[in-house]
């Protein structure tokens, strides 16, 4: 059998980057939902708040280790299996890369090694300082990946050099300033703080569910912080989608008519929430429809023109000829279908719970909160619904691009290394994925670990004080 | 001077950067089980580089980064071409920077033994691989153009000649000598003792591979700044191992990491205007000129290059001055946070048997 060294390096790209985007978004939301924490800390001297800081505080540690190292890969990876992709953009897309290193990658690593090993050591006002830039530093790491990423959306600032046969960068505030870019931003680190909120949340929830007698109002204090996080992201996050959705109708069509499986160009067009069927266009078979929102979704406008995949694939030979080598200019449809449901589906259902939460920590006893296995149970799940949601998301976002890797540029099947064979991505894709596996095992386990072992005694460090001219070497983390 | 130029200075600089800062946290990695005898002593090695390791390794990734952006070409056919190395040394900083990170969160030993097994692959292979690339880098490679495209030919077993692994004992013994200089200036005790000796013997080690390697190099292609570079990188290293005896540890480290910016700096100057020859013919060499991004690219890029990286020297320069102080295994407090958690999620799994039963 000859591996496919396209689709094996396609698969590599979609297992190391969806696992690498399971922490990425807790990473930048409890970084700062952390540094919220110990502010209050510092502000009111409430020792609670410390107990939760650090107990939230080694939760995203044990967390962003593994962000840290799988983002490694991300980056060699372009140059290891898309070479060919790599020459041909890197005149624009290394240097959002560079950037990303150079602002933020330092920035959140040193200050996040500053905050582990300085308890005690840097004054206090000193300390939550860098807890703080090293939560900046997450933030523009997300700016500059995404619009590295948005380029590919949507390519601008670019000039295609026929001496050269590659695309050449013309304009990089337009590239940065790019309007996918400034849509995708605020969805993506809104969608993080999502995330975030219902980890805390769900985290604290499984507490008192688990151990209603033990430190129940300390938890309730972060359940309500992370339930409010979770719905006030959430609802961020739909109106950022929203207006997401309509640049990229109007950026990319075909990526929202294969989102609906809309193969007729319709004024207006309508919704599927649900659909049973094989989505090929041969029969309609929608069991629930609202009239006309798939229009509002994409134009703003309840009775608004969406392009269908049939016509749009004519349009596209018409302007793209044989650019692509299949003549096939539609993505896999049942894929954005579903992606595209399961994204807004899995995301209002973490927003519900969130409600949920609000509600059941009513009151002084909290006592909404039972202490059944239902409780705990929702609980545990909560963060994966908001986790599985930016999953789909950008498998939506990736998988409904193709056949491009660069829209309207450079097709997929154009992109990938000549000289690497289908037997090597193969050998390093079950490796990356043997390792993955196993790390995710003790990840969970550890932070499984620290959640039944609760909030930590902060004795010590109430009464201490921070030590600045140099006698204490620092705090023995490792 | 040529923008072309400016940047592959810049990428010397970085991998100059990454070499003298992360060559020391993998030499200590290396050495945690030869220096680190007691759990103590363990603690105190992984603790000396505890805060400063990961923005040590941002260095690598900022080279990478720049590379692609400045010399797309170079980084095209770098990355793919050495793609099995490459992958190992993924493989070995994952496990690495994941142990550091997770050793001590739990108390007891066979989570640790794992841990500091992770810790020494982790660093012992890339300490390895990095020599053998840059070796590869420096002698050329099968380069031949394929479809239009300067791509590597070769294999896997290409990368692994005998010049090459030269280059990967020097990278990997002058790494241990830096890191167990390193743990020598940061730490007081039996194990300051131990390192400066070690130190000693390794660095005389890495001093015989070096002098091969940079003469082989020299031979192969003579060329006058390489030679006096070369030359200032060995002298350095014996003014490192005299400061390492008389116990001037400060001279002694400055001298290690001079060292490794001149063998860089050596290299580099040896490859310009090459960023990656070709050893099957000089026309299919990857330069400066036929690898780079265009100039409205690299003048961005250097904009960004000149305003950012004083800063980041500065932060990091005050994170190394923030935790100056020596560690000594008396300073090693029990480590009361795993200790806790240990006891308190074994009372709560107890309560849960306790539930069912």
């Amino acid at each position: 059998m000859e591996l496919d060294a396209l689709d094996l390096a396609r698969w590599q790209f979609g297992i190391t980057t969806v696992y690498h985007f399971l922490f990425v978004p807790l990473t930048i939301g409890l970084s700062f939902m952390v540094a919220g924490l110990q502010t209050a800390w510092y502000r009111t001297g409430n020792e609670e708040w410390l107990r939760l800081t650090k107990f939230f505080g080694k939760l995203f540690l044990i967390n962003f280790a593994m962000g840290v190292v799988t983002g490694i890969v991300q980056e060699f990876q372009f140059g290891m299996n898309w070479s060919t992709y790599s020459r041909f953009v890197g005149d624009i897309f290394g240097a959002p890369l560079a950037v990303e290193g150079l602002l933020a990658f330092f920035l959140e690593s040193t200050f996040l090694g500053l905050w582990i090993f300085g308890w005690g050591r840097l004054s206090r006002g000193l300390h939550l300082a860098t807890i703080w830039l090293a939560a900046t530093g997450t933030l523009l790491s997300a700016y500059f990946i995404l619009a590295a990423n948005s380029w590919m959306q949507n390519p601008v600032g670019y000039e295609f050099n026929p001496d050269t046969g590659r695309a050449e960068l013309t304009n990089f505030a337009g590239v940065l300033l790019n309007k996918v870019t400034l849509a995708t931003f605020p969805h993506t680190v809104t969608a993080a703080f999502m995330t975030a909120g219902g980890f805390m949340a769900g985290v604290a929830v499984w507490r008192m569910a688990r151990r209603p007698a033990i430190d129940r109002g300390t938890y309730k204090m972060a359940a309500k912080v992370g339930a409010i996080t979770l719905i006030v992201a959430g609802a961020g996050v739909v109106l950022t989608g929203d207006y997401q959705g309509k640049i990229m109708t109007e950026v990319q069509p075909m990526k929202m008519a294969a989102a609906e499986a809309l193969y007729e160009t319709s004024q207006p067009a309508d919704f599927s929430v649900l659909s049973i069927g094989p989505l090929d266009g041969s029969e309609a078979t929608d069991v629930i429809t609202v009239p006309g929102l798939l229009s509002f979704l994409a134009t703003g406008s309840f009775d608004g023109e969406v392009a269908g995949i049939t016509n749009l694939q004519e349009e596209y030979e018409q302007t793209y000829g044989d650019l692509v080598p299949s003549g096939d200019y539609k993505p896999i449809i049942p894929i954005a279908y579903w992606t595209f449901r399961f994204m807004m589906g899995l995301g209002f259902a973490g927003m519900l719970v969130g409600a949920w939460i609000l509600w059941a920590i009513r009151g002084p006893e909290a006592k909404g909160v039972g202490t059944g296995r239902w409780t705990a149970t929702v609980a545990i799940l909560l963060p994966f619904l908001p986790l599985l949601a930016n999953s789909f998301g950008w498998i939506f976002t990736e998988m409904a691009r193709q056949p491009w890797i660069v829209f309207g540029l450079m097709p997929t099947s154009l992109a990938v290394s000549p000289t690497v064979s289908g037997g090597e991505v193969l050998a390093t894709m079950i490796g990356f994925t043997v390792l993955y596996g196993a790390l995710a095992v003790v990840e969970i386990g550890l932070l499984m670990h620290y959640i039944k072992a609760g909030l930590p005694d902060v004795s010590r460090e109430m009464a201490d004080s921070p030590d600045n001219d140099g006698e204490r070497p620092l705090t023995f983390a490792y | 001077m040529e923008l072309t130029t400016v940047w592959f200075i810049l990428i010397a600089v970085l991998w100059i950067g990454y070499f003298v800062l992360e060559g020391f946290d993998f030499g200590v990695g290396i050495l945690l089980p030869v220096l680190g005898t007691t759990e103590k002593e363990r603690r105190v090695m992984v603790n000396t580089i505890g805060p400063v390791w990961d923005g040590n390794e941002v260095w690598v990734l900022v080279a990478g980064g720049a590379t692609f952006a400045a010399f797309p070409e170079w980084y095209a056919t770098l990355f793919s071409g050495f793609y099995l190395p490459l992958f190992l040394i993924l493989v070995a900083l994952i496990i690495r920077g994941v142990a550091f990170e997770y050793r001590g969160k739990r108390p007891n030993s066979p989570w640790k033994a794992w841990w500091d097994r992770a810790i020494v692959t982790g660093s012992l292979v890339p300490a390895i691989l990095w020599g053998v690339a840059f070796a590869n880098i420096v002698r050329g490679v099968p380069i031949e153009e394929v479809d239009g495209r300067l791509e590597y030919v070769g294999t896997f077993f290409d990368l692994l000649n005998p010049y090459a692994l030269v280059g990967g004992l020097v990278t990997l013994t002058l790494f241990v000598a830096h890191g167990a200089i390193f743990i020598a200036l940061k730490t007081d005790g039996e194990i300051r003792v131990k390192a400066r000796a070690l130190a000693e013997r390794v660095g005389l080690a890495a001093a015989v591979v070096a002098v091969v390697f940079l003469g082989w190099t020299y031979i192969s292609v003579p060329e006058t700044p390489f030679a006096v570079l070369s030359v200032l990188a060995a002298l350095c290293l014996v003014g490192a191992l005299l400061a390492n005896r008389v116990g001037r540890e400060g001279w002694a480290f400055l001298g290690t990491a001079l060292t490794l910016a001149l063998a860089v700096a050596a290299l580099f100057s040896h490859l310009y205007p090459n960023v990656m020859p070709s050893s099957v013919d000089e026309a299919f060499n990857l330069t400066i000129d036929n690898a780079s991004s265009t100039q409205y690219t690299l003048t961005i890029m250097t904009w960004v290059a000149v305003v950012m990286t004083p800063i980041v020297l500065l932060y990091q320069g005050w994170t190394y001055w923030v935790f100056r102080r020596r560690l000594t295994v008396d300073d090693i407090p029990e480590p009361a946070d795993a200790l806790a958690a240990d006891v308190k999620r074994r009372e709560f799994d107890a309560a849960d048997a306790e539930r069912v039963g």
